[in-house]
């Protein structure tokens, strides 16, 4: 399976979103996250399952303003 | 007093009368009245954007002076209305929507529904998360323009803009997190700032490239 997130290819990942969340050190709660041009809300991050071909971009955010 | 025909056509003069005319005619939700929205609504009133709608729950402290477009006699007062003071005294002609409240995923929609813009201003993390997931879900056609990394004191060139995901702009190094204790400095966090509003004029004129 491959998928590609934030432009590159990863190819040994199989899980829904939250775990590519977590395998990327990622926080739920501070991400924005597309999902094959789609913009998800956080209630279906552990309900996709990410399949051949998918296209994620996620967009992780700090703190300031 | 400056009359409003007085003040459009010294825009129109500096600006190009087309370009005034679709900044007039245009509406930016500024979400966040901080160190970026705050300075954002500055620069969108200079600019003459015909309505603003700024919200934001808090009031002016004194930690927010070193960087946030407030001053010293506007401590305890809401930051909706005190800013609304410093930008009449620019623009008095504009249509300024306050709200003084704490944006949520219940709210958002309705206070920002009918912006062409909104512009993601707030400090927290998961505030800015929650802000964008809702209102890109819900709106559509709407475009989003966020800050995301202004701390520190690292070199401006860091700072930039990027579109990773439809209708959403990103303003910032992407990095600095106040979190791991860096401090937010005026002349950086204007920097996002004037970022964002450059890209939020970009849009308003139909030019979607960062």
């Amino acid at each position: 399976m491959k998928i590609k997130v934030n432009g590159e290819f990863l190819t040994d990942f199989s899980g829904n979103i939250s775990e590519l969340l977590q395998k990327q050190n990622l926080s739920a709660d501070r991400v924005a996250v597309e999902y094959n041009g789609e913009i998800l809300s956080r209630e279906n991050f552990n309900n996709i399952f990410l399949k051949d071909g998918d296209v994620v971009e996620i967009v992780h955010f700090v703190g300031g303003g | 007093m400056v009359t409003e025909k007085e003040l459009f056509n010294a825009l129109a003069e500096r600006h190009g009368v087309e370009i005034q005319k679709k900044f007039a005619n245009s509406c930016v939700g500024i979400a966040g009245l901080g160190g970026l929205g705050s300075n954002i609504a500055v620069y969108l009133t200079r600019l003459g954007i015909g309505k603003l709608i700024l919200v934001d729950f808090d009031n002016v402290d004194i930690t927010n002076i070193n960087r946030q477009n407030y001053v010293l006699s506007d401590i305890g007062r809401p930051k909706t209305t005190a800013l609304y003071e410093h930008l009449i005294k620019i623009n008095p002609y504009l249509n300024y929507q306050l709200h003084q409240v704490k944006i949520t995923s219940e709210n958002a929609v309705s206070l920002f529904s009918g912006c062409d813009i909104i512009c993601e201003a707030f400090d927290k993390p998961d505030q800015k998360a929650m802000l964008i997931q809702t209102l890109l879900s819900t709106l559509k056609d709407v475009k989003i323009v966020s800050g995301n990394g202004m701390a520190g004191f690292n070199t401006a060139n860091l700072i930039k803009t990027t579109n990773p995901i439809k209708n959403l702009y990103i303003c910032g190094d992407g990095q600095s997190d106040i979190s791991d204790g860096l401090g937010l400095m005026s002349p950086r966090v204007a920097v996002c700032a004037s970022h964002q509003a450059t890209m939020i004029m970009r849009l308003l004129l139909n030019e979607n490239n960062v």
